[in-house]
Protein backbone atom coordinates (compact mmCIF):
# COMPACT_ATOMS: atom_id res chain seq x y z
CA UNK A 1 0.00 0.00 0.00
CA UNK A 2 0.99 3.48 -0.34
CA UNK A 3 -0.09 6.93 1.44
CA UNK A 4 0.60 10.43 1.25
CA UNK A 5 -0.43 13.53 3.26
CA UNK A 6 -0.28 17.04 1.64
CA UNK A 7 2.21 15.74 -0.94
CA UNK A 8 4.29 13.98 1.28
CA UNK A 9 4.60 10.21 0.47
CA UNK A 10 4.89 8.25 4.06
CA UNK A 11 3.97 4.55 2.58
CA UNK A 12 5.60 4.03 -0.54
CA UNK A 13 4.37 0.78 -1.97
CA UNK A 14 4.98 -1.37 1.25
CA UNK A 15 3.74 -4.75 1.53
CA UNK A 16 4.00 -7.40 4.83
CA UNK A 17 2.21 -10.40 6.05
CA UNK A 18 1.77 -11.69 9.46
CA UNK A 19 0.85 -14.45 10.83
CA UNK A 20 -1.61 -15.75 12.82
CA UNK A 21 -0.88 -16.01 16.50
CA UNK A 22 2.73 -14.29 15.81
CA UNK A 23 4.05 -10.86 16.77
CA UNK A 24 5.38 -8.29 14.31
CA UNK A 25 7.04 -5.64 15.63
CA UNK A 26 7.53 -2.51 13.19
CA UNK A 27 10.71 -0.46 13.57
CA UNK A 28 12.10 2.32 12.36
CA UNK A 29 13.13 6.42 13.17
CA UNK A 30 10.71 8.95 14.52
CA UNK A 31 8.10 9.95 11.76
CA UNK A 32 8.57 7.50 9.09
CA UNK A 33 4.94 6.29 9.00
CA UNK A 34 5.08 3.36 11.95
CA UNK A 35 1.56 4.60 13.02
CA UNK A 36 0.16 5.45 10.11
CA UNK A 37 0.64 1.77 8.83
CA UNK A 38 -0.55 0.42 12.26
CA UNK A 39 -4.31 3.01 11.54
CA UNK A 40 -4.23 1.66 7.93
CA UNK A 41 -4.63 -2.09 9.73
CA UNK A 42 -7.83 -0.79 11.70
CA UNK A 43 -9.07 1.09 9.45
CA UNK A 44 -8.98 4.49 10.54
CA UNK A 45 -6.46 5.44 7.78
CA UNK A 46 -7.49 4.52 4.23
CA UNK A 47 -4.23 3.87 1.42
CA UNK A 48 -4.15 5.78 -1.53
CA UNK A 49 -3.04 2.91 -3.03
CA UNK A 50 -3.32 -0.58 -2.22
CA UNK A 51 -5.36 -3.14 -0.31
CA UNK A 52 -5.37 -4.39 3.37
CA UNK A 53 -6.66 -7.70 4.47
CA UNK A 54 -7.36 -9.28 7.81
CA UNK A 55 -8.14 -12.00 8.52
CA UNK A 56 -8.94 -12.67 4.50
CA UNK A 57 -11.36 -9.67 4.26
CA UNK A 58 -10.21 -6.30 2.38
CA UNK A 59 -11.01 -4.05 5.01
CA UNK A 60 -10.71 -0.43 2.68
CA UNK A 61 -14.01 -1.79 0.55
CA UNK A 62 -16.18 -2.25 3.85
CA UNK A 63 -18.78 -0.16 4.51
CA UNK A 64 -19.11 1.15 8.48
CA UNK A 65 -21.07 -1.51 9.96
CA UNK A 66 -18.53 -4.30 8.22
CA UNK A 67 -15.70 -2.50 9.06
CA UNK A 68 -17.17 -2.45 12.96
CA UNK A 69 -17.82 -5.91 13.14
CA UNK A 70 -14.00 -6.67 12.32
CA UNK A 71 -12.60 -3.81 14.63
CA UNK A 72 -14.54 -6.17 17.42
CA UNK A 73 -11.77 -8.25 16.96
CA UNK A 74 -8.97 -5.82 17.76
CA UNK A 75 -7.57 -4.02 20.16
CA UNK A 76 -5.45 -0.66 19.83
CA UNK A 77 -3.08 1.53 21.87
CA UNK A 78 -2.68 5.21 20.76
CA UNK A 79 0.73 6.47 21.15
CA UNK A 80 -0.96 9.21 22.88
CA UNK A 81 -2.75 6.76 25.10
CA UNK A 82 -6.12 8.39 23.80
CA UNK A 83 -8.10 7.77 27.13
CA UNK A 84 -11.70 9.49 27.25
CA UNK A 85 -11.03 11.69 29.77
CA UNK A 86 -14.55 12.52 30.67
CA UNK A 87 -14.81 8.69 32.01
CA UNK A 88 -12.78 7.31 34.90
CA UNK A 89 -10.24 5.09 34.34
CA UNK A 90 -12.17 1.88 35.22
CA UNK A 91 -15.01 3.53 32.62
CA UNK A 92 -12.54 3.22 30.36
CA UNK A 93 -11.67 0.00 30.31
CA UNK A 94 -15.30 -0.96 30.70
CA UNK A 95 -16.17 0.67 27.60
CA UNK A 96 -15.06 -1.88 25.00
CA UNK A 97 -16.94 -4.38 27.35
CA UNK A 98 -20.49 -2.14 27.99
CA UNK A 99 -20.60 -1.25 23.86
CA UNK A 100 -20.07 -5.01 22.72
CA UNK A 101 -21.05 -7.72 25.82
CA UNK A 102 -24.08 -7.78 27.47
CA UNK A 103 -22.59 -8.85 30.58
CA UNK A 104 -24.22 -7.60 33.94
CA UNK A 105 -22.58 -4.41 34.89
CA UNK A 106 -21.23 -6.06 38.23
CA UNK A 107 -19.05 -8.70 36.14
CA UNK A 108 -18.18 -6.20 33.62
CA UNK A 109 -16.62 -4.09 36.19
CA UNK A 110 -15.03 -7.45 37.98
CA UNK A 111 -13.59 -8.12 34.52
CA UNK A 112 -12.45 -4.40 34.30
CA UNK A 113 -10.48 -4.56 37.39
CA UNK A 114 -8.96 -7.41 36.27
CA UNK A 115 -7.44 -6.10 33.26
CA UNK A 116 -6.44 -2.81 34.94
CA UNK A 117 -4.44 -5.23 37.92
CA UNK A 118 -2.95 -7.13 34.48
CA UNK A 119 -1.16 -3.47 33.95
CA UNK A 120 -0.42 -2.48 37.43
CA UNK A 121 -3.44 0.09 37.90
CA UNK A 122 -5.95 -2.21 39.94
CA UNK A 123 -6.33 0.53 42.20
CA UNK A 124 -6.21 3.61 40.07
CA UNK A 125 -9.59 2.17 38.64
CA UNK A 126 -11.70 5.10 39.99
CA UNK A 127 -9.46 8.03 39.43
CA UNK A 128 -9.88 9.94 35.90
CA UNK A 129 -7.04 10.22 33.22
CA UNK A 130 -5.57 13.61 34.49
CA UNK A 131 -4.71 12.55 37.36
CA UNK A 132 -2.43 9.60 35.67
CA UNK A 133 1.18 10.02 34.50
CA UNK A 134 2.07 9.26 30.90
CA UNK A 135 3.05 5.96 31.52
CA UNK A 136 -0.07 5.01 33.71
CA UNK A 137 -1.99 6.34 30.96
CA UNK A 138 -0.55 4.37 28.62
CA UNK A 139 -0.84 0.86 30.69
CA UNK A 140 -4.63 2.13 31.21
CA UNK A 141 -4.85 2.47 27.47
CA UNK A 142 -3.25 -0.94 26.86
CA UNK A 143 -5.64 -2.46 29.62
CA UNK A 144 -8.39 -1.09 27.62
CA UNK A 145 -7.08 -2.64 24.48
CA UNK A 146 -6.72 -5.93 26.01
CA UNK A 147 -10.66 -5.52 27.42
CA UNK A 148 -12.12 -7.48 24.89
CA UNK A 149 -9.31 -10.59 24.92
CA UNK A 150 -9.17 -9.69 20.91
CA UNK A 151 -7.57 -11.84 18.45
CA UNK A 152 -5.21 -8.98 16.95
CA UNK A 153 -3.61 -6.62 19.15
CA UNK A 154 -2.27 -3.50 17.63
CA UNK A 155 0.15 -1.35 20.17
CA UNK A 156 2.29 2.07 19.11
CA UNK A 157 4.61 2.38 21.78
CA UNK A 158 3.81 0.27 24.68
CA UNK A 159 7.32 0.88 26.75
CA UNK A 160 7.36 4.36 25.56
CA UNK A 161 7.21 6.51 29.41
CA UNK A 162 7.75 3.80 31.05
CA UNK A 163 10.78 2.33 33.71
CA UNK A 164 12.69 -0.71 32.14
CA UNK A 165 10.55 -2.62 35.09
CA UNK A 166 7.31 -1.61 33.95
CA UNK A 167 8.01 -1.88 30.48
CA UNK A 168 9.35 -5.55 30.50
CA UNK A 169 5.88 -6.48 32.75
CA UNK A 170 4.00 -5.07 29.45
CA UNK A 171 6.52 -7.09 27.34
CA UNK A 172 6.02 -10.23 29.33
CA UNK A 173 1.90 -9.35 29.40
CA UNK A 174 1.93 -8.93 25.25
CA UNK A 175 4.32 -12.15 25.34
CA UNK A 176 1.37 -13.46 27.42
CA UNK A 177 -1.35 -12.73 25.10
CA UNK A 178 0.82 -14.17 22.17
CA UNK A 179 0.89 -17.46 23.73
CA UNK A 180 -3.03 -16.71 24.16
CA UNK A 181 -3.59 -17.06 20.46
CA UNK A 182 -3.59 -13.53 19.75
CA UNK A 183 -1.73 -11.87 16.86
CA UNK A 184 0.33 -8.65 18.01
CA UNK A 185 1.42 -5.71 16.05
CA UNK A 186 4.02 -3.34 17.64
CA UNK A 187 5.38 -0.44 16.57
CA UNK A 188 8.81 0.84 19.09
CA UNK A 189 11.75 2.15 18.98
CA UNK A 190 12.72 -0.01 21.83
CA UNK A 191 15.14 -2.83 20.47
CA UNK A 192 15.41 -4.99 23.94
CA UNK A 193 11.14 -4.89 23.62
CA UNK A 194 11.06 -5.46 20.16
CA UNK A 195 13.58 -9.17 20.37
CA UNK A 196 11.40 -10.02 23.71
CA UNK A 197 8.30 -9.56 21.93
CA UNK A 198 8.49 -10.01 18.10
CA UNK A 199 8.61 -13.43 16.30
CA UNK A 200 9.29 -11.24 12.87
CA UNK A 201 10.51 -7.43 12.84
CA UNK A 202 10.58 -4.86 9.84
CA UNK A 203 12.51 -1.63 9.24
CA UNK A 204 10.52 0.72 7.87
CA UNK A 205 12.55 4.07 6.30
CA UNK A 206 11.94 6.54 3.68
CA UNK A 207 8.19 4.69 3.04
CA UNK A 208 9.90 1.65 2.34
CA UNK A 209 10.31 -1.87 4.64
CA UNK A 210 14.27 -1.59 4.19
CA UNK A 211 14.75 -5.14 6.18
CA UNK A 212 12.71 -7.76 7.47
CA UNK A 213 13.01 -11.23 9.37
CA UNK A 214 13.93 -12.59 12.89
CA UNK A 215 15.98 -10.10 15.12
CA UNK A 216 18.54 -12.75 14.56
CA UNK A 217 17.80 -12.12 10.60
CA UNK A 218 18.55 -8.40 11.62
CA UNK A 219 21.35 -8.41 13.13
CA UNK A 220 23.04 -10.12 10.36
CA UNK A 221 22.03 -7.39 7.96
CA UNK A 222 24.68 -4.93 5.87
CA UNK A 223 22.58 -2.45 6.23
CA UNK A 224 23.98 0.34 8.31
CA UNK A 225 20.50 2.22 9.51
CA UNK A 226 19.08 -1.19 10.69
CA UNK A 227 22.68 -2.18 12.16
CA UNK A 228 22.56 0.94 14.14
CA UNK A 229 19.11 0.12 15.08
CA UNK A 230 19.79 -3.26 16.47
CA UNK A 231 22.89 -2.20 18.36
CA UNK A 232 21.12 0.38 20.03
CA UNK A 233 20.17 -1.90 22.75
CA UNK A 234 19.41 1.02 25.21
CA UNK A 235 15.86 1.29 23.57
CA UNK A 236 13.51 4.10 24.24
CA UNK B 1 -7.79 42.53 -9.52
CA UNK B 2 -6.41 40.79 -6.24
CA UNK B 3 -9.73 41.83 -4.47
CA UNK B 4 -11.92 40.37 -6.57
CA UNK B 5 -10.11 37.45 -5.68
CA UNK B 6 -9.90 37.63 -2.23
CA UNK B 7 -14.28 38.00 -2.18
CA UNK B 8 -14.18 35.76 -4.63
CA UNK B 9 -12.28 32.99 -2.27
CA UNK B 10 -13.95 34.66 1.00
CA UNK B 11 -17.48 33.50 -0.85
CA UNK B 12 -16.72 30.34 -2.12
CA UNK B 13 -15.04 29.21 1.31
CA UNK B 14 -18.58 30.49 3.12
CA UNK B 15 -20.25 28.63 0.11
CA UNK B 16 -18.34 25.16 0.83
CA UNK B 17 -18.78 25.86 4.79
CA UNK B 18 -22.42 26.31 4.42
CA UNK B 19 -22.16 23.15 2.26
CA UNK B 20 -20.53 21.00 4.40
CA UNK B 21 -22.28 22.23 7.16
CA UNK B 22 -26.06 21.11 5.96
CA UNK B 23 -24.28 17.74 4.70
CA UNK B 24 -23.25 17.53 8.56
CA UNK B 25 -26.42 18.33 10.06
CA UNK B 26 -28.58 16.37 7.71
CA UNK B 27 -26.54 13.69 8.22
CA UNK B 28 -27.12 13.68 11.89
CA UNK B 29 -30.66 13.95 11.31
CA UNK B 30 -31.10 10.37 8.87
CA UNK B 31 -28.71 8.90 11.27
CA UNK B 32 -30.88 9.99 14.48
CA UNK B 33 -33.84 7.31 13.01
CA UNK B 34 -31.29 5.06 12.97
CA UNK B 35 -29.62 1.92 15.50
CA UNK B 36 -28.20 2.23 17.71
CA UNK B 37 -30.00 4.95 19.54
CA UNK B 38 -27.42 5.98 22.50
CA UNK B 39 -30.15 6.36 24.48
CA UNK B 40 -27.41 6.83 27.51
CA UNK B 41 -25.43 9.72 25.69
CA UNK B 42 -28.36 11.68 24.75
CA UNK B 43 -29.80 11.34 28.75
CA UNK B 44 -26.78 12.67 29.42
CA UNK B 45 -26.81 15.43 27.11
CA UNK B 46 -30.03 16.49 27.88
CA UNK B 47 -28.10 16.70 31.63
CA UNK B 48 -25.62 18.85 30.72
CA UNK B 49 -27.29 21.01 28.29
CA UNK B 50 -30.97 21.56 29.41
CA UNK B 51 -30.38 20.99 33.34
CA UNK B 52 -27.43 22.44 33.88
CA UNK B 53 -27.75 25.86 31.77
CA UNK B 54 -31.32 26.49 33.75
CA UNK B 55 -29.36 28.65 36.17
CA UNK B 56 -28.39 30.68 33.31
CA UNK B 57 -31.75 30.77 31.73
CA UNK B 58 -33.76 31.65 34.90
CA UNK B 59 -31.41 34.37 36.24
CA UNK B 60 -31.36 35.96 32.80
CA UNK B 61 -35.05 35.38 31.80
CA UNK B 62 -35.94 37.19 35.26
CA UNK B 63 -33.21 40.04 34.33
CA UNK B 64 -34.83 40.35 31.34
CA UNK B 65 -38.66 40.35 32.34
CA UNK B 66 -37.68 43.41 35.15
CA UNK B 67 -35.83 45.46 32.03
CA UNK B 68 -38.70 45.04 29.13
CA UNK B 69 -41.52 45.29 32.79
CA UNK B 70 -40.12 48.95 33.51
CA UNK B 71 -39.52 49.57 29.65
CA UNK B 72 -42.94 48.91 28.86
CA UNK B 73 -44.39 50.62 31.52
CA UNK B 74 -42.31 53.82 30.35
CA UNK B 75 -44.00 53.27 27.22
CA UNK B 76 -47.48 52.53 28.23
CA UNK B 77 -47.70 54.97 30.92
CA UNK B 78 -47.61 58.22 28.43
CA UNK B 79 -50.84 56.65 27.14
CA UNK B 80 -52.37 55.39 30.28
CA UNK B 81 -52.35 52.11 29.68
CA UNK B 82 -50.32 50.70 32.22
CA UNK B 83 -53.15 48.06 32.86
CA UNK B 84 -51.95 46.71 29.65
CA UNK B 85 -48.46 45.93 30.80
CA UNK B 86 -48.61 42.34 31.95
CA UNK B 87 -49.79 41.43 28.12
CA UNK B 88 -48.07 43.61 26.36
CA UNK B 89 -44.85 42.13 28.22
CA UNK B 90 -45.75 38.34 28.03
CA UNK B 91 -46.55 38.77 24.51
CA UNK B 92 -43.04 40.05 23.51
CA UNK B 93 -41.37 37.84 26.04
CA UNK B 94 -43.21 34.36 24.54
CA UNK B 95 -43.30 35.21 20.72
CA UNK B 96 -39.77 36.89 20.33
CA UNK B 97 -37.76 37.89 23.25
CA UNK B 98 -37.72 34.42 25.10
CA UNK B 99 -37.07 32.41 22.45
CA UNK B 100 -33.78 34.28 20.68
CA UNK B 101 -32.26 35.15 24.10
CA UNK B 102 -32.51 31.44 25.12
CA UNK B 103 -31.17 30.36 21.90
CA UNK B 104 -28.19 32.96 21.80
CA UNK B 105 -27.70 32.23 25.47
CA UNK B 106 -27.23 28.31 25.03
CA UNK B 107 -25.40 29.07 21.85
CA UNK B 108 -23.02 30.58 24.12
CA UNK B 109 -23.24 28.33 26.81
CA UNK B 110 -23.29 24.77 24.99
CA UNK B 111 -22.54 25.62 21.62
CA UNK B 112 -18.39 26.41 22.99
CA UNK B 113 -18.72 23.39 25.27
CA UNK B 114 -19.69 21.27 22.27
CA UNK B 115 -16.87 22.81 20.09
CA UNK B 116 -14.46 22.73 22.47
CA UNK B 117 -14.71 18.88 23.83
CA UNK B 118 -15.17 17.19 20.09
CA UNK B 119 -12.61 19.80 19.29
CA UNK B 120 -10.04 18.16 21.85
CA UNK B 121 -10.96 14.93 21.56
CA UNK B 122 -10.17 15.08 17.70
CA UNK B 123 -6.65 16.45 18.36
CA UNK B 124 -6.36 14.18 21.29
CA UNK B 125 -7.17 10.96 19.29
CA UNK B 126 -10.19 10.21 21.44
CA UNK B 127 -12.37 10.16 17.98
CA UNK B 128 -9.87 7.75 16.48
CA UNK B 129 -10.17 5.60 19.83
CA UNK B 130 -14.06 5.23 19.43
CA UNK B 131 -13.47 4.23 16.38
CA UNK B 132 -11.04 1.75 16.84
CA UNK B 133 -13.53 0.25 19.66
CA UNK B 134 -15.80 -0.47 17.10
CA UNK B 135 -18.19 3.18 17.82
CA UNK B 136 -19.62 5.12 15.21
CA UNK B 137 -18.27 8.00 16.58
CA UNK B 138 -20.36 10.59 13.89
CA UNK B 139 -23.33 8.85 15.79
CA UNK B 140 -21.57 8.51 19.55
CA UNK B 141 -21.08 12.31 19.78
CA UNK B 142 -22.70 14.32 17.33
CA UNK B 143 -25.93 12.99 16.61
CA UNK B 144 -26.66 12.72 20.47
CA UNK B 145 -25.75 16.09 21.27
CA UNK B 146 -27.87 17.53 18.34
CA UNK B 147 -31.01 15.37 19.44
CA UNK B 148 -30.56 16.64 23.23
CA UNK B 149 -30.09 19.81 22.26
CA UNK B 150 -33.15 19.93 19.78
CA UNK B 151 -34.96 18.63 23.27
CA UNK B 152 -33.42 20.81 25.77
CA UNK B 153 -33.85 23.71 23.59
CA UNK B 154 -37.95 24.30 23.95
CA UNK B 155 -38.07 23.24 27.43
CA UNK B 156 -35.19 25.57 28.49
CA UNK B 157 -37.33 28.92 26.19
CA UNK B 158 -40.43 27.67 28.26
CA UNK B 159 -38.35 28.23 31.20
CA UNK B 160 -37.40 31.48 30.08
CA UNK B 161 -40.78 32.62 29.19
CA UNK B 162 -41.74 31.71 32.69
CA UNK B 163 -38.94 33.02 34.44
CA UNK B 164 -39.44 36.85 32.68
CA UNK B 165 -42.85 37.06 33.22
CA UNK B 166 -41.83 36.17 37.23
CA UNK B 167 -39.54 39.21 36.12
CA UNK B 168 -41.83 41.43 34.74
CA UNK B 169 -44.13 41.01 37.96
CA UNK B 170 -41.49 41.65 40.34
CA UNK B 171 -40.93 44.99 38.72
CA UNK B 172 -44.57 45.54 38.51
CA UNK B 173 -45.53 44.86 41.91
CA UNK B 174 -42.59 46.82 43.46
CA UNK B 175 -43.82 50.02 41.49
CA UNK B 176 -47.73 49.50 41.53
CA UNK B 177 -48.33 46.76 44.33
CA UNK B 178 -50.15 44.82 41.91
CA UNK B 179 -51.18 41.47 43.06
CA UNK B 180 -49.49 37.92 41.58
CA UNK B 181 -53.43 36.79 40.54
CA UNK B 182 -54.14 39.92 38.63
CA UNK B 183 -50.46 40.08 37.06
CA UNK B 184 -51.14 36.44 35.46
CA UNK B 185 -54.92 36.97 34.50
CA UNK B 186 -53.41 40.26 32.11
CA UNK B 187 -50.42 38.60 31.36
CA UNK B 188 -52.58 35.58 29.50
CA UNK B 189 -55.71 38.22 28.21
CA UNK B 190 -54.49 38.48 24.89
CA UNK B 191 -52.05 35.50 24.67
CA UNK B 192 -52.75 32.52 22.41
CA UNK B 193 -51.22 29.20 21.88
CA UNK B 194 -50.82 30.22 18.05
CA UNK B 195 -48.07 32.75 20.07
CA UNK B 196 -46.48 30.22 22.26
CA UNK B 197 -46.38 27.23 20.46
CA UNK B 198 -44.54 28.23 17.16
CA UNK B 199 -42.82 30.51 18.71
CA UNK B 200 -41.33 27.65 21.32
CA UNK B 201 -40.88 24.93 18.45
CA UNK B 202 -39.11 27.02 16.43
CA UNK B 203 -36.34 26.80 19.17
CA UNK B 204 -36.08 22.93 18.02
CA UNK B 205 -34.02 24.60 14.79
CA UNK B 206 -31.98 26.84 17.30
CA UNK B 207 -31.04 23.60 18.87
CA UNK B 208 -30.45 21.83 15.74
CA UNK B 209 -27.91 24.78 14.54
CA UNK B 210 -25.92 24.97 17.88
CA UNK B 211 -25.43 21.66 18.07
CA UNK B 212 -24.64 20.76 14.54
CA UNK B 213 -22.76 23.53 13.56
CA UNK B 214 -20.22 23.04 17.04
CA UNK B 215 -20.42 19.36 16.60
CA UNK B 216 -18.82 20.00 12.64
CA UNK B 217 -16.42 22.92 13.72
CA UNK B 218 -15.28 20.19 16.93
CA UNK B 219 -14.99 17.04 14.03
CA UNK B 220 -13.07 19.51 11.76
CA UNK B 221 -10.61 20.75 14.16
CA UNK B 222 -7.50 20.73 13.64
CA UNK B 223 -3.45 22.61 14.46
CA UNK B 224 -3.96 21.55 18.32
CA UNK B 225 -5.13 23.53 21.23
CA UNK B 226 -5.04 26.49 19.04
CA UNK B 227 -7.20 24.97 17.08
CA UNK B 228 -9.82 23.56 19.77
CA UNK B 229 -9.99 27.47 21.16
CA UNK B 230 -10.78 28.21 17.33
CA UNK B 231 -12.97 25.85 17.27
CA UNK B 232 -14.81 27.06 21.00
CA UNK B 233 -14.99 30.44 19.22
CA UNK B 234 -16.26 29.81 16.02
CA UNK B 235 -18.71 27.59 17.02
CA UNK B 236 -20.56 30.84 19.31
CA UNK B 237 -20.20 33.65 16.36
CA UNK B 238 -21.36 30.54 13.99
CA UNK B 239 -24.25 29.35 15.66
CA UNK B 240 -25.83 32.91 16.78
CA UNK B 241 -25.26 34.14 13.10
CA UNK B 242 -27.43 30.96 12.15
CA UNK B 243 -29.64 31.42 14.91
CA UNK B 244 -30.76 35.43 14.33
CA UNK B 245 -31.19 34.46 10.42
CA UNK B 246 -32.85 31.45 10.94
CA UNK B 247 -34.82 33.48 13.07
CA UNK B 248 -36.05 35.58 10.04
CA UNK B 249 -37.23 32.72 8.01
CA UNK B 250 -38.86 31.10 11.22
CA UNK B 251 -40.94 34.40 11.85
CA UNK B 252 -42.27 34.53 8.74
CA UNK B 253 -43.31 30.70 7.99
CA UNK B 254 -45.17 31.23 11.35
CA UNK B 255 -46.74 34.40 10.27
CA UNK B 256 -47.75 32.33 6.82
CA UNK B 257 -49.58 29.55 8.68
CA UNK B 258 -50.48 31.87 11.44
CA UNK B 259 -51.73 35.29 10.15
CA UNK B 260 -51.50 38.25 12.48
CA UNK B 261 -55.21 40.08 12.97
CA UNK B 262 -55.15 42.96 15.27
CA UNK B 263 -56.98 42.32 17.72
Amino acid sequence: MSKSFGGLKVLDDITFEISKAKAFVLLGRSGTGKSVTLKHIIGLVRPDKGHVFVDGREITQLDARALSDVRKHMGFLFQSAALFDSMTVGDNVAFPLRRHTDLPDKEIRERAKQKLADVGLEREFDKMPAELSGGMKKRAALARAMALDPAILLVDEPSAGLDPITASEIDELLVQRKHSGATIVVVTHNIPSARAIGDELAVLHEGHIIAQGTAGDLDRSDDPLVKTFMRSEAGG
Amino acid sequence: MAIVDRVGGSVLSSLEFVGALATFGGRAIVSAFRPPYEVGEIVRHLYQFGLRSMPLILTSGFAIGVVLSMHTRATLARFGAEAMIPAGLAVALVRETGPLTAGLLVSGRVGAGIGAEIGAMRVTEQIDALEANAVDAFKFLAVTRVIACMIAMPLLTVMMDFAGIVGGFTAETAVSGMSWQLYFERSFLYLEFSDLIPATLKTVVFGFLIASVASYLGFTTSRGTEGVGEASTRSVVMASILIILSDVILVKIIFFFYPQVPA
